[in-house]
């Protein structure tokens, strides 16, 4: 990967398994990212990208594997420990606290109200200049477009340095996710990201590198100019074909 | 139900509570029970606040929240006689000794019952967070153990509770009697009910914790401390109970070890009618089932429970969730 030549990865994720309840989910998922790039996880629905991310995230415990973030063990960490690192998470159901207004949800978001995290809250509005429409309305009120807005931008007050983004198209009509691939592609400047995404098209706008996943286990891994040339690979795992 | 209705149903609820007795009852004795439901309201709503908040945020069903509250009172009831015996404020003709001997028991209760809830929240709590049944098994055995250990420091028999001289009687305003303490419950509870509604709506730890009643684990992915914040939840739902176990006391004018059993089946109807995990449904809970009591008691004195669980099920029946949506 050219990647690999050029910098040291910020997150290495070093053969995990994960449990849920009895279920062995992850036999063995191991991955880098890389500054400046976005990482997609890729597979079919059930394949671990989901419990990958909870994973780094410390909402379950590996049993087996590595977790480094700048080379520092964060598997066994807490939550919110791993949170104040600078790892940002936008969970697949968004997360979002609906009765709480948009200006609450990213305060609530702050680690602390200071100088340096009021100007990055202007740049993240301007970014997304619905949301200061919105200021001071409640969460659940917004649109389902809206809402994927705040819960991407709400990490990013906290200079977060990797954003994990669970299925931020989810429910979204195409032209609202064309809109949020353009505020992504405008994040890609501030933070890293992992992005779980089943639907290609949004994946392969904002990737550079992938992973495949299938049943627990990354098998594929590369550039994602690759991906969209490779059908069989794009058929076999994603079942997507033409 | 649309939801315009939806928004309606409290206030027309509370509207017809409080205004069907004037029919059958006469004017002058529906003041004074309407004050006394009210105050009973107030008491109400600051057991049931603590126990509904502690369910919304920490999603933990806590039975043992009356012995919290019988704890209150009996320290309360300690801190009001060992005050009393050094300075004699309580049976001291002036109110504002008076009023400063109680509001000190009610704080030493507060700070004591905070801190038997901060150890109950770690020993007892804390490996059973996830699990109902657990919950209330482990909490049901903490209950027996607190009221136990009342009888073991304070003994076993009702002790009858301190009250200030100047709480005592009645004040007659236009024919009307008004009792003295059911004021006096009013004003403070509405003063606690202010005090965590604008640490709720206007601070930044309301924010967090009515973010936690709505999503704990996304509080927690965004750098809070979860446990620190449900040990603080706990201990402040305790202080709540604690005070209401001070002001019900001087209420009723007396305390026993199961005192807390009595009064959790009150608290759990009020937080469930309003919804739990909801400040607002608690106080538009509370003054419903005292009112409604209070009226009922005096039309038809052995059905007064029977129409809090009948309020209990017509509300359910309309909106299984409660009157309020958690974190309101």
């Amino acid at each position: 990967m050219e990647a690999d030549l050029v910098a040291e990865p910020i997150l290495k994720v070093e053969g995990i398994h994960t449990f849920i309840g009895k279920h062995h989910v992850l036999q063995g998922v191991s991955f880098d990212v890389y500054p400046g790039r976005v990482t997609v996880l890729l597979g079919r629905n059930g394949a671990g990208k989901t419990t990958t991310l909870r994973s780094i995230m410390g909402l379950l415990s590996p049993s087996q594997g590595i977790i480094l973030l700048r080379n520092q063990a964060i598997q066994n960490m807490r939550s919110f420990d791993i949170a104040r690192l600078g790892i940002g998470f936008v969970p697949e159901d968004r997360g979002l606290f609906n009765l709480l207004t948009v200006e609450e949800n990213f305060r609530v978001a702050m680690f602390q109200e200071d100088k340096s995290t009021q100007q990055r809250l202007e740049t993240i509005l301007e970014i997304f200049p619905d949301l200061k429409r919105f200021w001071k309305a409640k969460a659940g009120i917004l649109s389902g477009g809206q809402k994927q807005m705040l819960a991407i931008a709400r990490p990013l007050v906290n200079n977060n340095e990797l954003l994990l983004i669970d299925e931020p198209s989810k429910g979204l009509a195409p032209i609202v996710i064309d809109h949020l691939i353009d505020a992504i592609q405008k994040l890609q400047k501030q933070t890293m990201i992992i992005l779980v995404e089943q639907n290609f098209y949004m994946a392969s706008s904002l990737g550079n590198d992938f992973y495949i996943f299938d049943d627990g286990r990354t098998v594929h891994k590369g550039q994602m100019e690759e991906l969209v040339a490779n059908e069989e690979m794009k058929k076999r795992y994603l079942g997507i074909s033409g | 139900m649309n939801p315009k209705s939806r928004q309606w149903l409290p206030k027309s609820a509370v509207i017809a509570i409080f205004l069907l007795p004037l029919l059958l009852i006469s004017p002058k004795t529906y003041v004074t029970l309407t004050i006394s439901g009210i105050a009973m309201g107030m008491l109400l709503f600051l057991v049931a606040s603590g126990f509904s908040l502690i369910f919304g945020f920490l999603s933990v069903l806590n039975l043992a929240h009356g012995a919290l509250f019988a704890w209150g009172a009996y320290i309360s009831f300690s801190a009001f006689s060992f005050i009393n015996q050094w300075t004699g404020w309580g049976g001291s003709n002036s109110i504002f000794s008076n009023i400063l001997i109680f509001l000190l028991a009610l704080v030493a209760a507060g700070i004591g019952v905070a801190i038997l809830g901060v150890v109950t929240e770690r020993l007892v709590i804390r490996p059973v967070y996830g699990s109902h049944l657990f919950q209330i098994f482990i909490t049901v055995g903490a209950m027996t153990v607190m009221e136990e250990l009342i009888r073991i420091v304070w003994g076993p028999n009702d002790e009858p509770m301190p009250v200030p001289v100047s709480f005592i009687g009645s004040w007659d305003i236009f024919d009307v009697v008004v009792s003295k303490y059911p004021l006096i419950a009013i004003v403070i509870g509405l003063i606690l009910y202010l005090i965590v509604f604008t640490i709720l709506r206007r601070t930044r730890l309301g924010m967090i914790v009515r973010a936690g009643v709505e999503n704990p684990e996304m509080v927690q992915v965004m750098g809070h401390n979860i446990y620190r914040y449900f040990t603080g939840v706990f201990a402040a739902g305790s202080a709540l109970a604690a005070i209401g176990g001070g002001m019900w006391a001087t209420f009723v004018k007396s305390i026993n070890p199961a005192m807390g059993g009595e009064v959790i089946v009150f608290a759990l109807i009020v937080a469930i009618i309003g919804g739990l995990g909801s400040m607002t449904g608690s106080v538009v809970g509370a003054l419903m089932v005292g009112l409604s009591y209070n009226y009922v008691a005096y039309l038809i004195p052995k059905g007064a429970l029977g129409i809090t669980m009948l309020l209990l099920v017509i509300i359910l029946s309309i909106r299984p969730t409660g009157l309020f949506p958690e974190g309101t």
